[in-house]
């Protein structure tokens, strides 16, 4: 099921979401191994940070809800890891977030030296004080932080949206006038809360934290298919995906690749090869492609 | 599909706590906790953090934790007492794999008493289990087991004076034949041990710590080699030891930065 994505050929369109795992060369390699096309390096910040104190990630059953905090070792302190990474034999995408527009750029210009196949830039992230979430809510500074950083990189761009903005595809259509080169959506939903009302307290060292998997599926099938209809570069659908027919849906909504994150908890390491194994199975017994379906519920009748 | 099951924290209050020595304390909890030797959950203290713990007692209703006082965690862990509240979650991590006629040997170094007890437990007399620590007071439950064990410790202050890796080396030597060898204390220990298993041909099984998060293979603060400790180990076998290159050498820090090993524990032990 290879396909083709701004110009790289993928083995399938699974891709692993940045903060899941992504943390060395070598547990990218195996997640690539068990059957992923892309893999995404958990994002990589300006200044060294430790993140947030535990408990950072709670299974809620129906999803999960975590305040993991952006942990980065930063940007300039990571060149063992670069590399190991340039003998990599698998696509990769480098995500990167920042407190302003000049730091995202001077992470992003780095890392681009670093030549992964893609950077992704997080937008979204509701898990620090400042970082990223402030810039995908608003239209403007989108823009302003998408086109600063498309000018200082040599690799295509993918920006990593929030489903908290009030208007996503509005957020999508500017980050496309800006330069972007593909659109990632949704990062996690919320924030929201869990109190133990034994102690009586906030689960959550830092009290809020997003919520994923199973639960925000519909969420984030809505934001992809109100992003399809006002942007012509491609998506990369992401948010409760854990079954072939999940990733189905997501590809109708308009989805060119499906990102997979909680869903490593519910199905294992190798929940990519399973889930890529169920959409071929799916297909196959419709006498369908992949190209035939994308988008497919943007048509009236559903043909 | 799996099932999914909920995995919020439970909360308990501490039953009965059990001072074992200066270093030591073990907390008992009145709660049926499904669990194989080897396994850990993640102890919640509220408003303070969370870790992993190996469960260091284990009956059909009740189990135990064993904390050794050395950062701001376990500090406030080892003052917590009958009726204070805690939160865990688990068991997590694959457990230590027994069968059942072996003729096996224990080593545990320090605290790595705590996971192995359980195990100990579980075996006969005909096994071997060589405990060894810093000083005395680092031997815990010195008075626990049916089975004898052979103690040393670095000072000489109780048992033979050296290494578990010695004794280890002694038994071997002295004709006992091992089809299993479980070990866990500090990893240059496990290292050593380990190595002892390959040169005389006999499985082992080395029970890894990491900084961990989420508990359940998802976050990657654990990560090692290939391998996901809080996932696929805590215990791993001598096919992934051998083709492990962060075993003894690399950890991550919070950060996420990969580090020798000599930092990582500096820092842990913070």
């Amino acid at each position: 099921m290879t396909v083709q994505f701004l110009g790289k050929i993928l083995k399938n369109p699974m891709v692993l979401a940045s903060g899941i795992l992504g943390n060395s060369k070598d547990i990218l390699e195996r997640v690539h191994e068990q059957g992923c096309g892309l893999v995404t390096m958990k994002s990589i910040g300006p200044e060294p940070r430790d993140g947030h104190k535990n408990p950072t990630v709670i299974d809620l059953g129906h999803g999960m809800i975590n305040a993991v905090g952006l942990p980065t070792p930063g940007h300039l302190n990571m060149e063992n890891e670069w590399k190991e990474l340039e003998k990599r034999d698998f696509p990769l995408v480098a995500s990167v977030y920042g407190g302003s527009v000049k730091e995202y750029q001077m992470v992003a210009e780095y890392v681009s030296s670093k030549k992964p196949d893609f950077i992704e830039i997080n937008i979204s992230c509701p898990n620090s004080e400042q970082h990223g979430m402030i810039f995908g809510i608003n239209p403007q500074s989108s823009h302003d932080v998408v086109s600063a950083v498309k000018k200082v990189i040599d690799v295509p761009l993918i920006v990593k949206l929030t489903p908290q903005a009030p208007d996503i595809a509005r957020i999508a259509k500017v980050c496309e006038d800006a330069g972007a080169d593909a659109i990632c959506a949704i990062n996690t939903v919320g924030p929201g809360m869990v109190i133990d009302i034994e102690s009586r307290l906030p689960v959550l060292a830092f009290k809020k934290g997003g919520l994923s998997g199973p639960m925000i599926k519909p969420i984030a099938v809505r934001c992809v298919f109100d992003i399809y209809r006002t942007v012509a570069i491609p998506i990369i659908g992401l948010g409760g995906v854990s079954t072939g027919e999940d990733a189905i849906e997501m590809i109708m909504a308009g989805a060119s690749l499906v990102g997979i994150g909680s869903g490593v908890r519910y199905r294992g390491m190798d929940v990519f090869q399973k889930v890529a194994d169920e959409m071929e199975t799916w297909l196959l017994d419709h006498h369908l492609s992949l190209e035939q379906i994308k988008g497919a519920a943007h048509k009236e009748n559903g043909e | 599909m799996n099932t999914i099951t909920d995995q919020k924290h439970i909360m308990l209050r501490v039953e009965e706590k059990k001072v074992e020595s200066e270093m030591f304390a073990t907390l008992f909890f009145q709660y049926a906790l499904s669990f194989v030797p080897g396994q850990f959950i993640m102890v919640w203290i509220p408003g303070i953090d969370e870790k992993p713990y190996t469960i260091s007692y284990h009956s059909q209703d009740r189990f135990a934790i064993t904390i050794e006082a050395k950062g701001i965690f376990s500090k406030k862990a080892v003052t917590l007492d009958k009726g204070d509240l805690v939160g865990i979650r688990g068991p997590f991590g694959n457990g230590f794999d027994i069968h059942s006629g072996e003729k096996v040997a224990v080593v545990a170094g320090g605290c790595g008493m705590a996971p192995l007890a359980t195990l100990v437990e579980q075996l006969d007399k005909t096994a071997t289990v060589i405990h060894g620590a810093r000083k005395k007071p680092y031997i815990l439950y010195p008075d626990r087991f049916d089975i004898e064990r052979d103690f040393c410790t670095d000072d000489g202050s109780f048992g033979h004076k050296g290494f578990v890796t010695d004794l280890l080396e002694k038994q071997i030597a002295l004709g006992n034949h091992f089809d299993r060898v479980y070990t866990c204390g500090p990893e240059i220990m496990m290292y050593h041990v380990f190595n002892i298993c390959e040169k005389h041909h006999i499985p082992c099984q080395v029970s890894l710590e990491r900084y961990m998060r989420c508990g359940f293979g998802v976050c990657g603060a654990c990560v090692c080699g290939k391998q996901v400790v809080c996932k696929d180990g805590p215990v791993f076998g001598s096919d992934t030891l051998r083709k492990m290159k962060d075993f003894n050498t690399k950890a991550l820090l919070k950060s996420g930065k990969a580090v020798d090993l000599s930092l990582y524990f500096s820092w842990r032990c913070q």
